[in-house]
């Protein structure tokens, strides 16, 4: 405990090892608060669970936090549903039963630069006949334009955007610019204030109800941005963090320790024992890595479970078997070893308490490095498309924005935010790993 | 038979294979040992008195070519026992050792007090508090501070560390204890010392001592017995008193003439030629080569002789 609390200090002598310790916490932190805030089956839903769980998001938006470095800021979404607003219906019942349903949704829009989408989504309960409504858009300065008349089914999401006949009302120009600009002049300026979306309908059947939501899409949204699906990437980046520390935790302490066990019980039995690991170790080496796991992934499972100890396996009989080997070589001449054989200390005895402890110093700097590659092992497979396809991880979200073209589009954020995670795992554990090294080795520092 | 000796030693060999061919490093050794008595086994390096004792404690390399002989502890024939039966009974319980360079015998992760109490705890079966007492016992004995119980080995210095060595060999109490070559790269104060140590602890405790060294000035303050070693064979065995003031064999001789004396004139002398390679042994006497009384019947191999229960290896005494 004590040497503990030595080494911990001598730790805290170097920078590096400062930086690399505070951005593992970082990120252990992030892993917690990730499991924490969303749980699991949560996080599976919010990501698999398709359009309905982010249908108030944009596509491809970016990120909320860059209107704080930009001097005009990029609209956000504009979500208003007379369910969360029961103030802005007022319903006129008739005797017969039937309705008047005026819906009155006022907001306020003060960007200078356009929505991308306009949508209103009803929802609606009759038993035979539908409601019949009437929509239009009042401006600040009072104008009233009529958008549509239609009669709406149990649950329609009508695209004011994609209104062709309104478009040529609107003459000719996009929707947007239709509605929220002073399109018969030149230019075109944004008017700024409260807008109002006016909906009136009638429903023609006692108990007969309807709601509507109203939404603009902006250019931002969420704190990780958007992308082909609406889901906010923050879902992915966050819980992309416990994934990949546990699949790299997992995969670093079932290789080296198996390795450590496997080199020792070889070097100390020897003969044949030895031969067979040697030559086990040797085969291993020339068999190709990757294709392996690929095949595995394409014909069997991409479980990250599956994909993890299949990892775990082909990695037990690699290089670390030599390595550790050669030190085990040594260990086993020294005085020490023979004094333990002399005074009857058993095989298991000499191997676990006596040659394992003397490796690691060795091994631990060594598993520390060893964490972030199998993070980014785990990345690459998933950008070679054999990642886990439930599973929210770094590797898929990269994944998914090289499919739809993230770089050609521009949508930098969709690559960068999990580049920027990946390498500061990368970055903490080297980081961390090579100070380890100093410290447990001392002979490095000289170099 | 006389009264029971505690060690004989009968018809001992240990061949090697290497590449070059079979290295006979202990070919037919035969010696015995009483109760609280020490036998030094002198010789030139390479002469294979540290492959004896590991033949002795069955601390064997891989390569193997032949090991073969009795080795009576008490009255069993320990060359007969399982490697395991060997592990469990004979190591430490028997028969301990402190290895050659003993400085370096000490693990460098483990405290010393616990690497001393663990032969203990595998052997006696004791609890790790009854070990840590007797250990503390030990390194009473031996002169090690109580206090350093707790250190690790390189806290310690080479005297230190070899007195340890010599309190973990002793903490089964065993009724004979190997020491190969206990005090090389020690200073000649430290090594008295260590002698000292190791003198009162036979007289205290009864205990048997086998000590191998090349050191002939210092194996002198120990010795009861005395074994000259020569090129895998054990050419005189004599008792200490007579073979320092009149050694037999032609070898022992010149190896006694080559020690320098305080108060003599004489110069040391030095032995020609090279002591003969393990691996091609001619037949006949092996020193015969360089032996300065050589003579026909030297090409054949000698019989052992028994002049006044010194027991010599040369044809000059048959």
């Amino acid at each position: 405990m004590k040497s503990l609390k030595k080494n911990f200090q001598e730790l805290l002598k170097y920078p590096s090892a400062v930086v690399g310790l505070i951005l593992v916490l970082v990120l252990v932190a992030i892993s917690i608060y990730a499991m924490v805030t969303i749980p699991y089956n949560e996080a599976i839903i919010l990501w698999r669970g398709g359009e309905d769980q982010w249908y108030r998001n944009p596509k491809y938006a970016l990120p909320k936090w860059v209107n704080y470095f930009r001097k005009d800021k990029l609209p956000e979404s504009i979500a208003l549903s007379t369910i969360d607003h029961p103030e802005y219906k007022t319903v006129e019942t008739n005797e017969d039963g039937s309705a008047i349903i005026t819906i009155e949704i006022p907001f306020e829009y003060n960007y200078e630069i356009l929505p991308v989408d306009l949508m209103i989504r009803f929802t609606s309960n009759f038993q035979e006949k539908a409601p019949f409504i009437s929509v239009s858009w009042i401006r600040p300065d009072g104008e009233k334009i009529r958008i549509k008349n239609l009669s709406i089914s149990p649950k329609q999401d009508y695209r004011v955007s994609q209104d062709k006949d309104l478009q040529k009302k609107l003459g000719g120009n996009k929707i947007e610019v239709g509605l929220f600009t002073d399109y018969k002049n030149d230019p075109k300026t944004i008017e700024k204030g409260k807008y109002t979306l006016k909906i009136e309908g009638a429903t023609f059947e006692k108990d007969s109800d309807f709601d509507a939501e109203f939404i603009a899409y902006g250019k931002v949204a969420g704190l990780g941005g958007t992308d082909h699906l609406r889901r906010d990437l923050i879902v992915a980046l966050l819980w992309g963090a416990p994934i990949a520390l546990a699949f790299g935790l997992l995969a670093a302490v079932g290789t080296t320790l198996t390795q450590m066990i496997i080199a020792a019980l070889g070097t100390w039995f020897g003969g044949w024992v030895d031969i067979l690991i040697q030559r086990i170790t040797e085969i291993n080496l020339v068999l190709p890595f990757l294709p392996i796991l690929i095949m595995i992934g394409t014909f069997y499972s991409r479980s990250i479970w599956v994909i993890l100890t299949a990892v775990i396996i082909l990695n037990i009989f690699g290089t670390g078997i030599k390595t550790f080997r050669a030190v085990f070589m040594q260990t086993k001449e020294t005085p020490y070893i023979e004094a333990a054989r002399a005074y009857g200390a058993s095989n298991t005895r000499i191997i676990f308490s006596y040659m394992v402890p003397r490796i690691l110093p060795m091994l631990i700097p060594q598993f520390i490095i060893l964490i972030p590659s199998y993070v980014f092992l785990e990345a690459s497979l998933a950008v070679l498309g054999l990642g886990d396809p439930t599973l929210p991880t770094w590797g898929k979200v990269i994944d998914e924005a090289r499919a739809n073209g993230a770089l050609f589009q521009g949508w930098y954020y969709w690559v960068i935010e999990p580049s920027i995670l990946l390498m500061l795992t990368g970055l903490a554990f080297a980081m961390l790993g090579f100070s380890l090294d100093r410290i447990f080795n001392p002979r490095l520092r000289e170099m | 038979m006389e009264k029971e000796k505690l060690l004989r030693i009968e018809d001992l060999v240990l061949h090697f294979s290497t590449t070059h061919g079979a290295v006979q490093a202990v070919d037919g050794v035969e010696f015995s040992l009483d109760y609280n008595k020490a036998v030094v086994i002198l010789g030139e390096s390479g002469c294979g008195k540290s492959s004896l004792a590991k033949a002795i404690l069955r601390l064997l390399p891989r390569n193997i070519a032949k090991y073969s002989g009795k080795i009576y502890l008490g009255d069993t024939d320990i060359m007969l026992l399982s490697d395991e039966t060997f592990r469990q009974d004979v190591r430490w319980v028997m028969l301990s050792m402190v290895p050659q360079a003993a400085m370096n015998a000490l693990n460098p992760v483990i405290k010393v007090g616990d690497q001393v109490a663990e032969p203990a705890i595998i052997h006696l079966g004791v609890k790790k508090d009854e070990a840590m007492r007797m250990a503390k016992e030990m390194f009473q004995r031996v002169g090690v501070p109580e206090d350093f119980l707790s250190r690790y080995p390189f806290e310690l210095s080479g005297g230190m560390r070899q007195r340890v060595a010599i309190a973990m060999a002793l903490v089964t109490l065993p009724s004979l204890i190997i020491l190969d070559e206990p005090t090389s790269a020690l200073d000649l104060l430290t090594q008295a010392n260590i002698f000292n140590v190791l003198k009162r602890i036979k007289q205290e405790l009864g205990t048997s001592y086998i000590l191998i060294t090349h050191d002939i000035a210092t194996s002198s303050e120990l010795a009861d017995d005395v074994a000259i070693m020569y090129a895998g064979q054990i050419i005189e065995t004599s008792d200490a008193m007579r073979f320092f003031t009149e050694p037999l064999h032609p070898y022992s001789k010149l190896l006694m003439a080559s020690v320098p004396r305080l108060r003599a004139d004489a110069d040391p002398i030095f032995i020609t030629g090279q002591p003969p390679s393990l691996i091609s042994l001619s037949s006949g006497c092996r020193f015969a080569p360089r032996c300065p009384s050589r003579f026909d019947k030297c090409d054949q191999d000698p019989p052992t002789a028994d002049v006044g229960g010194r027991k010599i290896k040369c044809w000059l005494f048959s």
